[in-house]
């Protein structure tokens, strides 16, 4: 009985052996030299190193809990023959791979990486190379995708896949990525939760991130640069858009972020820069839209009027073409403290608020939304004399949508 | 080197009259205070650039106009000595013409410099400034000069003609384009307001102008049209071409109209 204080431990120590993971290794010229054998030899929560080399794949099916480790970025290569990786288990890891070519088609997504009905995937470090879809996510729990390196190289919207596109999921973490030239780099329908940070998505053919259907939802500290469409965010409620930046979006049709049907939703502190249109806003209410930066957009916001209860406070508005635009003569949204580097007034008690109102719309926008052509004599001495004498007597802007409190100076 | 001789003895003239320091103060004044409220960033010079295509064209020609009629003694106390006249003229021009252009390069790059804002701004958007600045005032004297001499009894009628022909350029011009944009709408007219554009060296300035500042909204214009034609070869060439022919034209017909003018 004195030994049993000996034994209990080493007891314990052997229960748990079973448990704990095997290592499997794969490498071109070993005992083991394909990704699928691999998988098929593991036992549930066993770990697989997959060696440098290049492996001609597709279609490899992750069905058990598994942890597998690429050493020095091993390239699977699917040679556009269907998916390359399929994992339809929980709890499987993938890390330090590099994955390529896979198929393209009209009629399936076929997808570099498809994540199929699970849950607690985790996606790191992965390389994605000239995949159709890159990342598919479909009717998965809290998968976790960070620092990915996504890039495809398509020249049109039909013969390209999305970055990360996630469809039908909840509490996805999407982290640290970069995605370039996929059709929307990232790609959200019917997502609850998910939390989308430091992504870095540019040049895509469409949209950097086109988001639908989906509550609940923050990104923070995204970029998005030069995507063919810029952003847009439709149909959801309840959504944190905060500290962005929406960089370069250049086109008749490019918007830095466009807004579509989004209620209860935080806009704050992002940055637009050098856009045509920075925020377009439709069919969007009561909303927040605080401290962002609007520079250099050729139209920093476009309003529609069957937007209303938005409150706009303490934005920068410096050096736009045109600060706002709306299309109608009525106004239902709320401008406060905002900063206007338009503001013509003056702050006789020096308590840094403006002592006359600001008039945001000028009549020229009112032109140009009428004769687009007009735009040629945007900075004519004309011009400026029409707006003058509009500011002076409204005719055709709206009289009530004005900022009562302009800022004097810009908001650090 | 007559012409030199001729320039030389002029700026005496001109420093002597303070008339160009003041000329200068201004566009000084003017930026300092623009960089001073609106900051050293894209704000401030969009500002200047708007100064610059109101004042530069107006000054230049009124002033060229003027400044014939102010020196008419000294023109003539030339025309005494053994000169050939396309020299004197020449040197009347490149006196008055060239000491414009250096007293607005100096105004607006001193402010840009001591506010630092000449090496935090992107160089080719300063340059651009400053070059369509300086070929604005040798294109306005130009035509000043040109109607200077064309009304050289009748100061009246030049100095008129010389501020109705800023007012027309200036103002009445782009409201005749925007008419025609609101009554011809429908129908396909960027080209034709390419070319109107091209007939107006403000217009041609301004636009140039804007294809530096504005660019995010040009680009969202459908189709881009006017953005494509500025940014290819051929637009750049146009252009050039017309502003050269805006300033040679005018001073053209003003030699040879100098050269038979009885005096």
């Amino acid at each position: 009985m004195k030994y049993l204080k000996f034994i209990l431990p080493i007891l314990g120590i052997l229960m748990s052996m079973p448990v704990q993971a095997q290592l499997v290794e794969i490498s071109p010229n070993g005992e083991i030299n394909s990704i699928q054998q691999g998988i098929n030899l593991a036992a549930p929560y066993d770990t697989l190193i997959i060696q440098k080399g290049k492996y001609k794949e597709h279609d490899i099916e992750v069905n058990k809990p598994l942890t597998i480790i690429g050493e020095d970025y091993p390239i699977i290569d699917g040679d556009r023959q269907g998916f390359i990786i399929i994992i339809t288990s929980d709890d499987v890891t993938l890390k330090g791979i590099e994955v390529q070519h896979a198929s393209t088609s009209f009629m399936e997504d076929y997808a570099g990486i498809l994540v199929d009905q699970t849950k607690n995937t985790l996606i790191e470090d992965v390389r994605l190379v000239d995949n159709f879809f890159g990342i598919y996510v479909a009717e998965s729990e809290g998968t976790r995708i960070r620092n990915n390196y996504l890039s495809a190289s398509g020249e049109r919207e039909t013969s390209s896949g999305n970055g990360i596109h996630l469809w039908y999921s909840k509490d996805a973490h999407i982290e640290g990525n970069y995605v370039r030239g996929h059709r929307d780099g990232l790609y959200f329908e019917f997502v609850d939760g998910a939390t989308i940070r430091n992504n870095v998505s540019e040049e895509n053919i469409r949209y950097g991130i086109h988001f639908m259907y989906s509550d609940n939802c923050t990104y923070i500290g995204n970029t998005f640069r030069d995507n063919g469409g810029g952003v847009a965010v439709m149909y959801t409620n309840n959504v944190n858009i905060i500290g962005n930046s929406f960089e370069d979006n250049w086109g008749s049709s490019a918007y830095g972020l466009l807004l579509k049907e989004i209620n209860r939703s935080k806009i704050e502190d992002n940055t637009f820069a050098n856009n045509s249109v920075g925020l377009y806003i439709e069919a969007t209410s009561r909303n927040t839209v605080k401290r962002n930066t609007f520079s250099q957009n050729g139209w920093a916001i476009k309003l529609m009027a069957n937007s209303t209860d938005n409150v706009f406070s303490g934005n920068s508005f410096v050096a736009n073409t045109f600060e706002l635009v709306t299309n109608s003569r009525q106004n239902f949204n709320t401008f406060t403290g905002n900063y206007w580097s338009a503001y013509e007034g003056y702050d006789l008690d020096r308590d840094g608020i403006g002592d006359v109102p600001h008039h945001p719309v000028r009549l020229f926008s009112v032109l140009v939304e009428r004769q687009p052509q007009s735009l040629l004599l945007l900075r004519s001495l004309l011009i400026d004399m029409l707006d003058a004498a509009e500011k002076f007597m409204p005719v055709l802007t709206p009289e009530t949508l004005y900022d009562p409190k302009p800022l004097m100076t810009q908001a650090p | 080197m007559k012409t030199l001789t001729i320039l030389k003895y002029q700026w005496k003239d001109l420093f002597r009259g303070k008339w160009i320091i003041g000329y200068a103060l201004i566009y000084w004044l003017i930026s300092d205070a623009l960089i001073r409220f609106g900051g050293a960033g894209p704000k401030a010079m969009l500002s200047i650039s708007n100064i610059m295509l109101l004042l530069v064209p107006l000054v230049g020609m009124i002033y060229g106009s003027l400044y014939l009629y102010q020196s008419r003694e000294f023109t003539k106390l030339l025309l005494v000595q053994p000169l050939n006249r396309k020299t004197i003229f020449w040197g009347l021009y490149g006196g008055l013409a060239i000491p414009l252009a250096a007293a607005f390069t100096f105004g607006v790059t001193v402010p840009m410099v001591y506010s630092g804002m000449l090496f935090s701004m992107a160089v080719h958007s300063i340059l651009m400034i400053l070059v369509l600045g300086i070929i604005l005032s040798f294109l306005f004297t130009g035509i000043g000069f040109w109607i200077g001499l064309k009304y050289f009894e009748d100061r009246i009628k030049g100095l008129g003609f010389a501020l109705v022909g800023w007012l027309f350029l200036a103002i009445l011009y782009d409201g005749l384009v925007l008419l025609a944009i609101f009554i011809l709408g429908d129908y396909p007219i960027e080209k034709p307001m390419l070319a109107m554009s091209m007939l107006n060296p403000i217009d041609l300035a301004r636009i140039i102008v804007l294809l530096e500042f504005d660019i995010s909204a040009l680009m969202g214009y459908t189709g881009a049209v006017f953005n494509r034609f500025f940014g290819s070869s051929l637009g750049i060439v146009v252009a050039s071409l017309s502003l050269i022919s805006w300033t040679l034209v005018p001073l053209l017909r003003g030699t040879s109209r100098f050269k038979k003018m009885d005096l």
